[in-house]
């Protein structure tokens, strides 16, 4: 069985980042695997630009900030195992892969991270009545269609949802000649960036139907149209309020899922709310010598947070190889009243020698609120914000000298009002 | 003298700026946490621009298309125009990330680049 000391599942902007962290850190026998013919993973297909801003201080499309990336494993020579789909992990870290070229093998790591993003929720988790036509795809796969095959999935379009996807493909299939006729969003508020309502629909005048949904898809062979209507605060479709719209194509932007079945099936601990590992300070998961990071720990709205959040991955995969596990007294962190979830949920304050970066997101949109961060019953962060919406991630960074040796948990939560 | 909402396309935070604009030009801008607030609004109110980002035919290689943007912002009345140009462009592989496809794209003196090699 071939050996190796750390195995990263998937080659995208998390996997890079965290190869890259771990080499730098001494871990020189390390492997990428990876299920494309080429590294980068989803940045590939997004060639828009608005990435980097963070880590280079200059906006990159997608494939030219993988580029980065790839050309640094490059130059350390880390192996990358392409066209290769991880079917198993177990619980000790054998690794059963397939590929075309190599057929089926197993590999030993002494420590894995966990690097597979996410996927797209599809119609089936809908339940939107109608017929099954052609013509309905998820917004990343038209993504895919339209900017690495080259292919248009069709010319009248209606998008539902208004997440981030749905809004970036909004203005590349108009710029593509296809005609957007509405983005359908069943909250009251898009789950997308603002400056993409901006420069997507905005710009293009297309019109953005809040607190409305898809009701029902019709069409025999290929879609033709489809019937919307206003929904309640229950987001119950309001009758009378129906209206048809012919197109040839539905796409769907209506969430990510982090892919953990290979996770789930080692009996890693899972967080039901972000869908990914649970993971302490180090992104350690339960198991011990397994970590995760980027958008298979909890999806993320910016890849410099990926990168970042993925480089502690590696580094403590490092650290965990190179000097063993380090044990030590661990305490929850837990999201209350308006905060849906804390990544990572538990730290050591034994073992925690640096600052430590909270990631959360926030249940409901909110103006003039502030983060508050108690340690027991002891505020020790209370950040004042005008705005704060549940598409934003937000983050928090505590330092060793926020919590006290007998400290029991940290909670984050929102007061509303930002009066001192 | 006349008052304009925004919304910042500068980063990701997309401030609310109000600029305040006198004969033509921008007077003040307010809202803003950061000088790219300041130069978006600016702009925007006197001659709004965006990067154009799409693909290109490719031939000679495994990838049908390759990706490509203008080097820098363009003027936005010109993305429809830019959009049909590039959709009728034919490049030959092998191309280095940062290659220049056309010198000036619809007149604009902006480079069109590719984002990847192929």
């Amino acid at each position: 069985m071939r050996e190796v000391q750390l195995a990263i599942i998937g080659g995208g902007p998390a996997g890079l980042s965290a190869a890259i962290a771990a080499y730098d850190a001494g871990v020189k026998d390390l492997l990428i695997i990876e299920r494309d013919s080429v590294p980068g993973g989803i940045l590939n297909q997004c060639i828009h630009a608005g990435f980097g801003l963070h880590t280079f201080k200059e906006e990159l499309t997608g494939p030219e900030y993988a580029g980065r990336f790839i050309d640094e494993v490059e130059k350390r020579n880390i192996p990358l195992l392409l066209d290769t789909m991880v079917l198993d992990f177990s619980r000790d870290k054998v690794l059963t892969v397939s590929s075309r070229s190599e057929g089926l093998q197993q590999i030993k790591a002494q420590s894995v991270i966990l690097a597979m993003g996410c996927r797209e929720r599809p119609r089936g988790a809908l339940n939107i009545p109608g017929t099954r036509c052609a013509g309905i795809y998820s917004a990343g796969t038209a993504q895919r269609l339209v900017n690495m095959e080259g292919l248009m999935p069709g010319k009248e379009v209606v998008i539902l949802g208004s997440g981030d996807i749905g809004l970036i493909m909004a203005r590349r299939m108009t710029l593509e000649g296809a005609r957007v006729k509405a983005v359908v969003e069943l909250l009251p508020y898009s789950g997308g960036l603002k400056r993409n309502i901006v420069q997507c629909l905005d710009d293009f005048g297309i019109p953005l139907l809040l607190s409305h949904t898809v009701v029902d898809i019709q069409g025999t062979r290929r879609l033709e149209g489809v019937t919307i209507a206003q929904v309640d605060h229950k987001r119950r479709p309001i009758p009378g309020t129906e209206q048809q719209i012919p197109c040839d194509t539905l796409l769907l932007s209506v969430g990510l899922l982090p892919e953990n079945e290979l996770s789930t099936a080692a009996g890693v601990r899972m967080d039901p709310v972000t869908g990914g590992a649970q993971v302490d300070d180090e992104l350690a998961t339960s198991i011990p010598g397994v970590f995760a990071c980027g958008n298979v720990l909890h999806v993320h709205d910016l890849v410099d947070f990926v990168s970042q959040e993925a480089a502690l991955a590696g580094r403590s995969a490092a650290a965990y190889l190179l000097h063993g596990e380090e044990a030590g007294r661990s305490i929850p962190l837990v999201g209350k009243n308006g905060v849906r979830y804390t990544v990572p949920q538990s730290l050591h304050p034994e073992t925690m020698n640096g600052p430590v970066t909270v990631r959360f997101r926030v249940a409901q949109p909110l103006q003039n609120a502030a983060i508050c961060v108690y340690a027991d019953d002891r505020l020790v962060r209370r950040i004042p914000k005008r705005v704060l919406a549940p598409g934003e991630m937000e983050s928090v960074t505590l330092r060793p000298e926020d919590v006290e040796s007998y400290t029991a948990q940290i909670t984050f939560c929102i007061e509303e009002g930002t009066a001192q | 003298m006349s008052e304009r909402i925004l919304t910042c396309i500068g980063c990701p935070m997309g401030c609310t700026l109000t600029a305040t604009i006198e004969n033509g030009t921008v007077t003040t801008v307010t809202g803003n946490t950061c000088r790219r607030g300041d130069d978006y609004a600016r702009k925007e109110c006197v001659a709004p621009e965006r990067t154009f980002t799409g693909t290109v035919r490719l031939l000679g290689s495994t990838l049908p298309v390759l990706s490509v943007r203008t080097a820098a912002p363009i003027p936005k009345e010109k993305m429809d125009e830019v959009a049909r140009a590039v959709g009728t462009l034919r490049i030959a592989a092998p191309v280095k990330c940062g290659d220049v496809i056309v010198p000036s794209i619809c007149g604009t003196g902006v480079a069109l680049i590719a984002t990847r090699s192929a």
